[in-house]
């Protein structure tokens, strides 16, 4: 049984705080929701958690199985069983999902002699044609093929908790179904623990959350059961927000992709 | 003989045919009027031009030609070939021809053995260009005849050895109508401070194409100027790639005119500098005819204190309606004292055209790092996969594949030794 515990962690982007005290308990196997507007955090909580250059930590802590992963850098929570799937998934011009997958076994220690089996089963079973594989990871994938290798590098590497950020957004109901049935499947088969950032219950329908977060301001302001998530999308957020009282957050550049090519490679 | 020897007297006492005699003399007396280019020329702003001293270098004489023991190893790890030319410090020291390509009229040798006049100025031009028409003293002719396609590459081998030389190799590719040859030119030194000015004129016939690579395995004291002019004709397409990996100052110059209607120009090149080493690359894209087509994709890495410089012009004449022109330079900075400038430029003088151009000098793509780091990939790692993905595109472009396998591993060593402190 593994445990990732996040305690009254603070977090600033470029000087601005955003994480105003993340509190968060997840256990092997389960699957927790966190849903908030946008701009609230929500999608800082996810790179600050996988140590994303440009997020600091000003308090708190996050410790995976009482290991502090703010000490570590982002390959080694990767390798300490961490995994982030990206909303805005980065395109690698010339490297493939397979090289790096390899890369990444090979550094664990942990790379078997069946990799491209393996892969072509993972890419079938959440419908990713097998030959993107061997391609430019995400370089001219549609949406729903970007969210579908998010979720075949997710079984490959099979992490003790993954955060996934925002992983039904843009996917159709297709799509929406294989991959959230995956992650279900995940936490069956080797109890992968699971942080699902989302706007929308819609993921939930096949991924079963046990526990939903309302976050907003920076932090949790709500926890319940999934009947929380039916709430919300009767009513929206506006209760919880004016509720904490004082400004939202602004977002962190809303509008731009966080994950914009300066070289535009 | 030391460079101010080099007067036309000494041209015209080359030996050759009439027409190549007037050739080098036309050459000679333009160089002996002509001052060398400075840095207050466009063409040659940002170069080290400046630097070089012509008067350091000689030309060597005939009297110790040999095949080098590195020609050997380079030409079986290339693979087939069609024929093979190795220069020895300029000189040839060694010629094999397929024999039933000799007898469909293929001609792969000295230029001077050709009764025809073939070669001669298409642009792109200057006093190194002449310097090497006017006084290289064992210019080569690669000739495909009418119709004749030959699928095998020709290998041309460069390797200098002679301290202080002055290299002058011209070679002249003269690809009749309907024929087919591919190129593959690779030039080696080794510790020895050198001079080379090589200087290739391509005449692509009338639906010839011509697939050609050069490889810049220089060693690190070898200077260059290089200048490469070529016309297309109707529906011939050039493809040509340039593997810029040694020297210590190298420069190479492309000129691509597209003379007949619906030619094709690609050009592609990989350049990688570390240590004190510049790149200097200059690159004309010229469309004189309706209908013609030219892709430019160039992309660098420079580590330590190495310098690039690039600067492309692509024009379109008043003729040229309908024609497409691309044009891409990228450029990776692996160190912070690495410097590169990327300078595009178009003339376009017909409304009915579509161009494009993209330039790019920064640092390796954090959010790529970072992806590949949040999979479990250590640091040092996802840099070398990047800036291997990164190269991945031209590689795919290399005119001739046989030589990918063989460039892989100097890449690779070059990159080993380049992302090694980062």
């Amino acid at each position: 049984m593994s445990e990732l515990v996040i305690s009254d962690l603070t977090a600033e982007v470029a000087g601005r705080p955003i994480l105003t005290g993340v509190n968060l308990t997840v256990r092997s196997g389960e699957v927790h929701a966190i849903m908030g507007p946008n701009g609230s955090g929500k999608s800082t909580l996810s790179h600050v958690l996988m140590g994303r250059p440009g997020y600091t930590v000003t308090g708190g802590s996050m410790l995976l199985d009482g290991v502090e992963l703010s000490t570590l850098a982002p390959y080694e929570r990767a390798q300490a069983g961490l995994f982030l799937g990206m909303q805005y998934p980065t395109e690698v011009p010339g490297v493939s999902i397979q090289s790096v997958l390899r890369e990444s076994l090979v550094a664990a220690g942990r790379m078997g002699d069946d990799l491209y089996a393996t892969l072509s089963a993972e890419a079938a079973r959440v419908g990713l044609d097998p030959a993107l594989v061997g391609r430019s990871l995400n370089v001219d994938f549609s949406g729903g093929e970007k969210k579908r290798n998010e979720t075949v590098q997710l079984a490959l590497l099979r992490p003790k908790f993954a955060i996934l950020d925002e992983i039904d957004s843009g996917l159709d109901v297709d799509a929406l179904a294989q991959v959230s049935q995956r992650v279900e499947e995940a936490t069956s088969e080797w109890g992968l623990g699971v942080i699902a950032v989302t706007h929308y219950n819609r993921l939930l329908e096949k991924l079963h959350a046990d526990v939903v977060h309302i976050f907003a301001k920076g932090r949790i302001l709500e926890s319940g059961g999934p009947e929380l998530a039916t709430a919300l999308e009767e009513s929206g957020y506006a209760k919880w927000v004016e509720a904490a009282g004082g400004d939202e957050p602004a977002p962190v550049a809303a509008d731009t992709d966080p994950f914009a090519d300066p070289l535009g490679l | 003989m030391s460079v101010d020897q080099l007067t036309p007297e000494r041209a015209a006492a080359l030996p050759g045919p009439d027409w190549l005699c007037a050739q080098r003399a036309e050459a000679a007396e333009r160089f002996s009027t002509a001052a060398l280019p400075d840095t207050s020329l466009e063409e040659w702003r940002y170069s080290r031009v400046e630097q070089l001293d012509l008067a350091a270098y000689t030309v060597e004489g005939a009297d110790h030609v040999a095949v080098p023991a590195p020609a050997t190893a380079l030409g079986e790890s290339l693979g087939r070939s069609a024929g093979t030319i190795v220069l020895h410090n300029g000189r040839v020291a060694s010629v094999t021809l397929e024999g039933h390509l000799s007898e469909k009229g293929v001609r792969f040798g000295l230029l001077a053995d050709s009764a025809v006049a073939v070669g001669g100025l298409s642009g792109g031009t200057d006093p190194f260009g002449d310097l090497t028409l006017a006084q290289g003293p064992d210019p080569l002719l690669l000739a495909v005849p009418r119709g004749v396609a030959v699928e095998v590459p020709f290998h041309l081998i460069h390797v200098i050895d002679g301290e202080g030389s002055l290299v002058l190799p011209r070679l002249v590719i003269d690809a009749a109508e309907n024929s087919e040859l591919s190129l593959v030119e690779w030039a080696t030194s080794g510790n020895v401070e050198a001079l080379v000015v090589p200087r290739t004129e391509i005449s692509v016939g009338n639906a010839a194409r011509v697939r050609m690579v050069s490889v810049n395995a220089w060693g690190s004291a070898t200077n260059q100027l290089a200048a490469v002019s070529a016309t297309v004709g109707q529906e011939a397409t050039l493809r040509m790639s340039h593997v810029a990996l040694g020297g210590d100052y190298a420069r190479s110059r492309f000129d691509c005119r597209l003379v007949g209607r619906g030619a094709t120009g690609q050009l592609s090149a990989l350049y990688l500098g570390d240590g004190d080493q510049m790149h200097d690359l200059r690159t004309f894209q010229t469309h004189e005819a309706r209908d013609t087509t030219s892709e430019l994709l160039f992309k660098g890495a420079l580590d330590d204190r190495a310098r690039a410089v690039y600067t492309g012009m692509i024009r379109v004449d008043h003729e040229g309606r309908g024609s497409n022109a691309d044009q891409t330079n990228r450029v990776i900075k692996l160190s912070d004292e690495a410097w590169a400038e990327s300078v595009p430029n178009l003339e376009i003088n017909h409304n009915d055209v579509k161009c494009s151009h993209a330039t790019a000098v920064g640092p390796i793509d954090e959010d790529q790092r970072f992806y590949l780091e949040s999979r479990g990939v250590p640091p040092e790692t996802a840099e070398r996969l990047v800036v291997n993905g990164f190269f991945e595109e031209v590689l795919d472009t290399i005119a001739v594949p046989e030589v990918v396998a063989v460039v892989r591993p100097l890449i690779a060593a070059k990159l080993g030794a380049v992302g090694g402190g980062s």
